[in-house]
């Protein structure tokens, strides 16, 4: 039964696989079509990552520059990977279509075998061992002496960012006394004379070239501190405080996003990272509100 | 898309089922062995029961590696539930109580070897009521937890302590209503035989599932 | 004690009446339709989730009639976005590769009558049916379905309605959905894992299995050892919520300005690492079959064997294993040991490497081959297309240096469509086409199919491939719209574009729809070898038999992907002809 009208109709009702056979199947245009649909991919695709496109703000610090490094050497070594493997699929579907020449019976061949396998693994252990030392530069090494600490407290779906204040102590912490519409938004217990002077604000003020050590955490659910210009994030998990250090090297605002789901606000969640001259950094000690 | 199609699809309209006692050439594990005119071969069953145990020791395993991370958690609250005492005295019995189970299977299965058809019945039905024991036992430990004010949600060890020992409640429960199936219910597809051998090696196994929760349990953050 | 030599009873009659035919039966080709046409279903919920996801995006403040209030509220769109994630991962990347293709052509491709569990295996596709019900019921339960992603972390979806509408009820539902897969997975796991062992044809050594058997049998050993760490893990999560329990949440939460104080000592990396123990091998579970089917059908297509089929072998256990020891790749900055982070990136860049040889031999199976270009050809050469591409940007993802800046952005979301998103149903596609004529005795109409190729492919890659560039600028993913930071406002291009090209890309299915039920009703009727394929699901009736072979079982004499052999009568050379057999054609007419 003909359901389909005559321009639909393909001959697919041809019993024994007789085109097969025929090899009636095996016209240019599939092949070609392939190839070249994969040629305009590529080239496009190559096009856009390498001139940049939506490139992430200028980094900001030395191991955002070393990440950046990394991530072009990345993109090299899968660029390439990827245009062999693309354009090599199109040019062997083109190449090796039927032409009516039986095809080359082979298993398999042991030594191409070996060779792509030791080879991409060289390359992409390789890359994996090359990137450790960024990841090295943040996570494994503590701050540099002299660090500025800041205690970055996440909510639903607000920063708050505590400075120690002059005595250099953060003032002991009870969830018990939480409550933001009295001012206390993080605990701070009254009875703690090392919370006294301790500064409590929604954005993150840093002077320039100096350490910071971030020590992050949350009081609700799980939250996420981001600075692209930083190259780096770090989940704040509730029931841990996790250190993250930087050394900015260039004075501007740069947005903190939160970019772990956190409820229906988490669109929202968002603050400003300040770096700052040396002297506005004392400013700004100077003239915030202690709690 | 009419019924012919879903029952041409389903290859249910056509055909014959071509098995009638022998026709069908043997099939297993693609060696040729011959194994009889059922569909599947009753070794089958075996290799299946290996298969569900592996599934199960990962769920219990996902709950050991579980309690023992949260020992070692950074929040430092683990309050070990200390397991001695009368608790301890429970738990030894429930444990021997189970491992007399076993035993009484172990007989079961000699008594059905040398054809003595009451005595496996008999011992069978033993293993199942030793198995009701031990559930019988579990409760009461849970009910002297209770009393001693521990329940569920008081701190992590008697949560992981529930937990675990519901867990394992949960299967040695199903495997009290396979022994009895099989013990009054006649087999169809699966032998006689192949289903005491399967149950057999799921009773064993939770028994050794329990040795091991126990001491695990018996370890608590010492 | 040897049971096996008792006699049993001879194998039942073929079933009567509907409902034991077509709805309560324990035929694994019924069963594999069930499951097939119940994917359909999960996957048009989640196209049309996905679409209102995407329009959203672009048209945040549009007014939406069936919305009570009109506008979208960011809430909803996480429900839709948890659900979406939800249903495609669960109830159609890992029902259709394996529980319906599976079903359908493993005891087929082996040469056996059933599975080895024939009513544990219907037992399986209800309780996912079940499953499905209880997830779609989410919906319509009080505050609405859940909003904490399909990977549900606590505290965020362990405490109940206060962190959030639909984390209460909806939630609820979630877990015990979930819970009752996982029962369904592990029972269907046992019963691949047992037949594939345990009931090959005569013949049938484990290297003359066809490489789909191959890829659906280190698929249901990942299911059976991945799916009872989650269920352990649900029912930690559903006591933390509903009986006061501390496994997960810590001392000293405020929520809403409450103190949960009842709460202690829980750590939310806990199922974080439980989870992803889990989450990982799934994402595996969920594209293996796609690349056994893609080996299959490439060898058939080109007429050649699969180059270096051992290795093919090899490398489909070496994923399996190594699938199991990476997942805290998802965890880099989520506080975990930083050091444990370069084992978990090392092993990641190492699961690379099979990867990247089974690419390899793809291509090396074209490589000198006489390609049709057939609609289950193209589907497949799109496999590797995408697969490449999706792979590749794994590689990024997989060094923590660089996680730092691309986690949880849509440079991720990019990775992981581009590989289960597209690549998998690429797979699903190609099984399909395939499949069809074998499965419902009918051809699919040749013209439609390769016009639906074309538009998903371009489709696909359109969609897709702008979501490398919005991760790389600062795109976050999960995020209702764009209104949270000034800088996001540069990237409603890019959406914009995406969510034209989804809706041009859905609406492309309609295409398969239409070629599928109508085929169905009505295409050509198909003969019972209409590609000239070599394996045992050719070498009987389209559709089979009740028993798959009307009684007439096949011995094996050689291995699945003899295609072009010199010397063969013809270019392919069935598995189940005895030599004499092939020696007779040869003297023949050619008909075998």
């Amino acid at each position: 039964m003909q359901f389909f009208p005559a321009f639909l109709r393909d001959g697919s009702d041809c019993s024994d696989g007789a085109r097969l056979k025929n090899g009636t199947r095996g016209s240019a245009a599939p092949a070609l079509l392939l190839f070249l649909s994969l040629i305009v991919f590529v080239g496009i695709t190559v096009y856009l990552f390498a001139t940049g496109y939506y490139a992430p703000p200028p980094p900001i610090t030395p191991v955002a520059l070393q990440i950046d490094h990394q991530y072009a050497l990345t993109l090299y070594a899968t660029g390439a990977i990827f245009i062999l493997a693309q354009l090599g699929l199109g040019f062997a579907v083109f190449r090796f279509r039927d032409r009516g020449k039986p095809a080359h019976f082979i298993r398999g061949h042991v030594g191409l075998e070996i060779a792509w396998t030791l080879a991409t693994a060289a390359v992409f252990l390789g890359l994996g061992v090359l990137g450790t030392k960024a990841w090295s530069a943040t996570r494994f090494q503590p701050a540099a002496a002299g660090a500025i600490q800041v205690e970055v407290t996440e909510e639903q779906f607000v920063y708050y960012f505590r400075y120690p204040g002059a005595d250099g102590k953060f003032g002991r912490l009870d969830p018990a006394l939480v409550s933001a519409p009295t001012g206390n938004p993080l605990g701070i217990d009254p009875n703690d004379p090392a919370g006294r002077d301790d500064i409590v604000v929604p954005t993150l003020t840093v002077p320039v070239n100096h350490p910071v050590d971030l020590l992050i955490r949350s009081q609700d659910v799980i939250h996420n501190f981001f600075v692209r210009e930083l190259r780096l994030q770090q989940d704040a998990v509730p029931g841990m405080v996790v250190p993250l250090h930087f050394t900015p090297d260039r004075i501007g605002r740069y947005n903190i996003m939160c970019t772990q789901l956190c409820g229906m606000g988490h669109y929202q969640m968002h603050s400003f990272l300040n770096v700052v001259s040396e002297a506005e950094y004392q400013r700004f000690l100077a003239e915030a509100p202690k709690q | 898309m009419s019924d012919s199609a879903i029952a041409e699809g389903a290859g249910i309209g056509a055909g014959a089922t071509g098995s009638n006692g022998g026709g069908i050439a043997g099939y297993g594990n693609g060696r040729g062995d011959e194994l009889g005119a059922s569909q599947t071969p009753q070794r089958a069953y075996v290799t299946g029961m290996v298969i569900a145990l592996s599934g199960i020791a990962m769920f219990f395993m996902a709950l050991i590696s579980a309690a023992v991370v949260r020992r070692g958690s950074p929040s430092g609250d683990w309050r070990p539930l200390a397991v001695s005492g009368w608790l301890a005295r429970i738990l030894w019995l429930n444990t021997l109580v189970l491992l007399g189970s076993s035993a009484t299977m172990l007989q079961a299965r000699s008594r059905a070897r040398a054809g003595d058809e009451i005595g496996f019945r008999r011992w069978w039905i033993a293993t199942s009521v030793l198995g009701l024991c031990f559930l019988a036992g579990q409760l009461l430990a849970w009910r002297q937890l209770v009393f001693a004010g521990l329940y569920l949600a008081t701190n992590p060890s008697s949560s992981f302590f529930y937990l675990i020992t519901a867990a394992h409640g949960v299967h040695l429960a199903g495997g009290i209503i396979a022994l009895l199936v099989v013990a009054f219910h006649p087999a169809r597809r699966m032998a006689r035989g192949t289903a005491v051998e399967i149950a057999s090696m799921y009773w064993h196994a939770m028994d050794a599932i329990w040795i091991f929760l126990f001491f695990f349990l018996l370890s608590g953050g010492r | 004690m040897s049971s096996s030599l008792h006699p049993v009873h001879a194998a039942p009659r073929a079933p009567s009446g509907f409902w034991r035919r077509y709805i309560f039966s324990t035929n694994h080709k019924v069963i594999g339709l069930q499951y097939y046409f119940l994917a359909l279903v999960a996957v048009t919920v989640g196209i049309v989730l996905s679409l209102l996801m995407r329009f959203h995006l672009v048209w945040p403040r549009a007014h939406l009639p069936f919305i009570s209030g009109g506008l979208m509220r960011p809430e909803q769109y996480l429900a839709l976005m948890t659900m979406h994630g939800t249903i495609m991962v669960f109830f159609v990347l890992t029902t259709a590769p394996l529980g319906a293709f599976g079903n359908y052509f493993l005891p087929i491709q082996i040469g056996a009558p059933d599975m080895a569990f024939p009513r544990l295996n219907m037992m399986s596709f209800w309780l996912t049916l079940l499953a499905f019900a209880c997830m779609l019921s989410a919906f319509f339960v009080q505050g609405g379905a859940p909003i904490s992603g399909w990977t549900a972390y606590p505290p965020l979806s362990g405490l109940g309605s206060i962190t959030g509408p639909g984390e209460g009820m909806g939630q609820t539902m979630w877990i015990v959905s979930i819970g009752i897969f996982c029962f369904a997975s592990l029972l269907a796991s046992i019963n691949f894992i047992s037949t594939t062992i345990e009931m090959r044809a005569p013949g049938m050594h484990l290297m003359r299995m066809p490489l789909t058997v191959w890829a659906w049998f280190v698929t249901a050993v990942m299911s059976l050892l991945s799916f009872g760490v989650l269920l352990a893990a649900l029912i930690m999560l559903m006591l933390d919520r509903s009986a006061g329990t501390s496994f997960f949440i810590p001392y000293g939460l405020v929520v809403n300005g409450e103190l949960q104080a009842g709460r202690s000592g829980g750590w939310p990396l806990l199922w974080e690492h439980l989870f992803w123990f889990f989450g990982h091998p799934e994402v595996y579970i969920a594209i293996l079959p796609g690349m056994g089917v893609t080996s299959h059908i490439i060898s058939n297509f080109s007429r050649k064997p699969v180059f270096g089929y051992r290795a093919m072998a090899g490398t489909l256990c070496a994923i399996g294993f190594l699938g199991f020891l990476l997942w805290g790749h998802h965890m880099f900055v989520s506080g975990m040991n930083p050091y444990s982070s370069l084992a978990f990136s090392a092993l990641t860049l190492s699961i690379g490497v099979p990867s990247a040889v089974k690419t390899f031999n793809w291509l090396g199976t074209m490589w000198g081959g006489k390609i049709h270009f057939d609609t289950p050809m193209l589907f497949s050469i799109g496999f590797v297309s995408f697969f490449v591409t999706g792979g590749l940007s794994g590689i990024f993802l997989a060094q923590p240096a660089l996680d730092n800046m691309l986690h949880a952005t849509y440079y991720v979301v990019a990775h992981f469509h581009l590989v289960m998103a597209v690549a998998a149903i690429f797979g699903i596609f190609s099984a399909t086409y395939y499949w069809f004529p074998k499965m419902f005795g009918r051809m699919m109409n040749e013209t439609l199919g390769k016009l639906h190729f074309w538009l998903t492919f371009v489709g696909a890659y359109c969609i897709f491939m702008p979501m490398h560039f919005v991760g790389l600028y600062g795109g976050i993913r999960r995020y209702a719209d764009w209104t949270g930071a000034d800088y996001l406002a540069a990237l409603r291009p890019l959406h914009m574009f995406m969510t034209i090209a989804a809706f041009a890309t859905a609406a492309a299915q309609l295409i398969f729809f239409y070629n599928f039920f109508k085929s169905l009703a009505s295409g050509a009727k198909a003969p019972e070898d209409p590609w000239r394929g070599t394996t045992l699901e050719w070498a009987t009736a389209s559709p089979p038999p009740v028993d798959n072979f009307a009684g007439d079982y096949p011995h094996v004499f050689r291995g699945p992907y003899e295609y072009s052999v010199p010397g063969a009568p013809d270019d392919y050379t069935p598995q189940h002809l005895s030599p004499s057999e092939v020696a007779g054609a040869a003297e023949g007419d050619g008909n075998v």
